[in-house]
């Protein structure tokens, strides 16, 4: 039997949940685990955005944070459950990219950028700022999902670090199944070829400006679900979620291990979030660092890591 | 009318900041089409660099000179280590390499420094200057000269000297100017020093009023940015004019809206100038060729 490339990286991706926490030292490294899966899961959305589409974000994080502070508030403002709320702040996230992103995707390049930008920062101005609802800085609780009680009462009885381990492997599967099936769809074709080039998808009778348009959309939907789950599993969330540096940070992942194809986002999804954990004995030096992987990897590996790495292991060479 | 007259006046002190950060950005974007996000790290090295260097004996006007010219050399550095090496690379490749180098920057500036926050003495005196009932620092006099000189000092180099005319026509087409013998490169390396040299100028002229510390660039970068999206992108007379109109929408949103929200006034703009005139106040329309 043949594998498709979709069924392959859906294959990898469920076999690397499944197998690593065999090698994990101790219970820790539960928590790691599903923060790569989170972040995973907002990178596959800029994979989207960025690598079928060939569109920048640099406020994506503002999603993330209306997906977090759904979760934080409309269970004690409006009764909802917590999973109810987390799809509540993806609707939510995908109207603010469909008001925010209609003017501006009709522009190119720096413009949504710089757009997106200014967007995000709006939205961890507005969680900083208004501690009658989300109390500032200082953060706000987030209520239990429930779903690991349950469970329990199945007889399935994990631990808190594993059940957001398993949980949130199991939301990245989904996400990539469904960014993979995007990616050959008609939707998917289109996000590639004005890619390529705008003018030509134009010519050949794409709606340019929707097709955009939709991928926006999608990406910021998946950022919210990324930022609902963060603040699920951490019972707490702060307006650093929608911070600037999270935007660049959800950028630089997909980047930095390849934004032309999912599981290479999800392998710099899991560079980046191991790299400070690796660097605490360097603290100090963890921005130079940062900096410099950052400007290394983009000068010497443009497509990203992960390909690269395939294709020495390939030897085809350049 | 007084306190009208007290935002104006804070405003323009402000803007004239964005304007220099705003300039630095279009040189850089004409000679390179690149945005570079590491322009406020030069405004923070700038200030850093003269508050070590008189720290360490230095008289002021020399440890201003030496942070000049060492960020021009950084800004040099640059576009030779991470920009040029990355020629062609697409659009969000540029952001990554210009937003690593701005962290990097500020990683290296809190090792090589501090994390302190750091003060200069004001050149001319702290006694403010009453004007119609007004009051206004004698160092913001000298950062709003600071900002038109340079502007001045730009429009006489771009339009009436050779070497000005040269980056202008390798802005305009860069295989163009080759063929007719511009040397590109040097262009390149002369507009990062540009830049870099004007950004650390803003540095030394602000920090007596605003202080410095190793983590002020990205906001300035921000705002400066911004001022030179609402004049439009590349155009110099629109980042003067941009910046300086930034600084008192600010002004006036802290003082008769919400001095929390004064920063949220940059990325109003943005939104806005995108949304409904996106060339900017001085922008072309562009056209693409195919």
């Amino acid at each position: 039997m043949k594998l498709t490339p979709k069924q392959a990286t859906l294959l990898v991706l469920a076999a690397l949940i499944a197998l690593t926490p065999f090698f994990f030292p101790s219970g820790y490294y539960y928590r790691v685990g599903a923060l790569i899966f989170v972040n995973g899961l907002a990178v596959t959305g800029i994979v989207i955005l960025t690598g079928y589409a060939g569109q920048v974000s640099l406020g994506h994080a503002g999603f993330a944070g209306i997906g977090a502070y759904a979760c934080a508030l409309a269970p004690v403002h409006l009764g909802l459950h917590p999973a109810l709320a987390a799809v509540l702040g993806a609707i939510l996230s995908g109207c603010m990219a469909w008001l925010v992103g209609r003017p501006i995707l009709r522009l190119k390049g720096y413009y949504l950028a710089v757009a997106t930008l200014g967007f995000g920062i709006l939205v961890s101005m507005v969680l900083n700022n208004e501690r009658w609802l989300t109390r500032g800085p200082d953060g706000i609780d987030v209520p239990d999902l429930g779903l690991r009680g349950l469970l329990k009462g199945w007889g399935l009885d994990l631990s808190n670090g594993e059940f957001w381990y398993f949980f949130s492997g199991l939301c990245l599967l989904v996400g990539a199944w469904l960014a993979l099936n995007l990616y050959d769809s008609p939707t998917g074709r289109a996000l590639r070829a004005l890619h390529g080039s705008e003018i030509a998808a134009r010519v050949v009778g794409v709606d340019v400006a929707r097709a955009k348009l939709q991928a926006f959309v999608i990406s910021a939907v998946y950022a919210s679900f990324s930022g609902s789950l963060l603040a699920l599993q951490n019972k707490f969330v702060t307006p650093d979620v929608a911070g600037f540096m999270h935007s660049i940070e959800m950028v630089t992942m997909a980047v930095l291990g390849g934004v032309g194809s999912v599981l290479g986002a999800i392998f710099g999804a899991g560079i980046l979030t191991l790299l400070p954990q690796a660097l605490t004995v360097f603290a100090e030096y963890e921005q130079l660092l940062l900096g410099l992987v950052m400007m290394l990897v983009m000068i010497f590996l443009r497509e990203g890591l992960l390909p690269s790495i395939l294709r020495k292991i390939r030897g085809t060479g350049e | 009318m007084s306190e009208l007259l007290q935002f104006l006046l804070s405003g323009v002190t402000v803007g004239a900041v964005y304007a220099l950060v705003a300039l630095g950005f279009t040189i850089i974007f004409n000679a390179s089409d690149v945005v570079n996000f590491a322009q406020g790290e030069f405004v923070m090295l700038g200030g850093m660099t003269t508050v070590f260097a008189h720290a360490a004996g230095l008289p002021l006007p020399l440890a201003a000179l030496v942070a000049i010219l060492a960020t021009a050399a950084i800004g040099v550095a640059l576009n030779k280590l991470a920009i040029e090496p990355a020629r062609g690379a697409p659009v969000v490749s540029l952001i990554i390499i210009t937003i690593g180098a701005s962290i990097f920057i500020r990683g290296a500036a809190q090792l090589v420094f501090d994390k302190q926050i750091h003060k200069l003495p004001a050149f001319s005196g702290d006694d403010p200057i009453v004007l119609l009932g007004a009051t206004i620092l004698p160092q913001s006099l000298w950062v709003i000269c600071g900002a038109l000189v340079v502007f001045a000092g730009l429009w006489f180099f771009f339009t009436r000297t050779l070497l000005g005319r040269a980056v202008l026509a390798t802005s305009n087409n860069r295989l163009a100017a080759q063929l007719v013998g511009i040397n590109t490169n040097f262009v390149m390396t002369l507009s990062f020093a540009l830049s870099a040299g004007i950004g650390a100028l803003a540095g030394v002229l602000v920090t007596p009023i605003t202080l410095t510390s190793y983590d002020v660039g990205l906001g300035l970068a921000l705002k400066g940015f911004a001022g030179a999206m609402l004049g439009g992108m590349g155009n110099p007379k629109g980042a003067l004019a941009g910046g300086f109109l930034l600084g008192l929408l600010e002004a006036l949103t802290a003082g008769y809206l919400s001095s929390q929200y004064k920063d949220a006034a940059a990325f109003v703009v943005i939104l806005a100038v995108l949304f409904f005139m996106p060339q900017g106040l001085f922008g072309r329309k562009s056209t693409d060729r195919v």
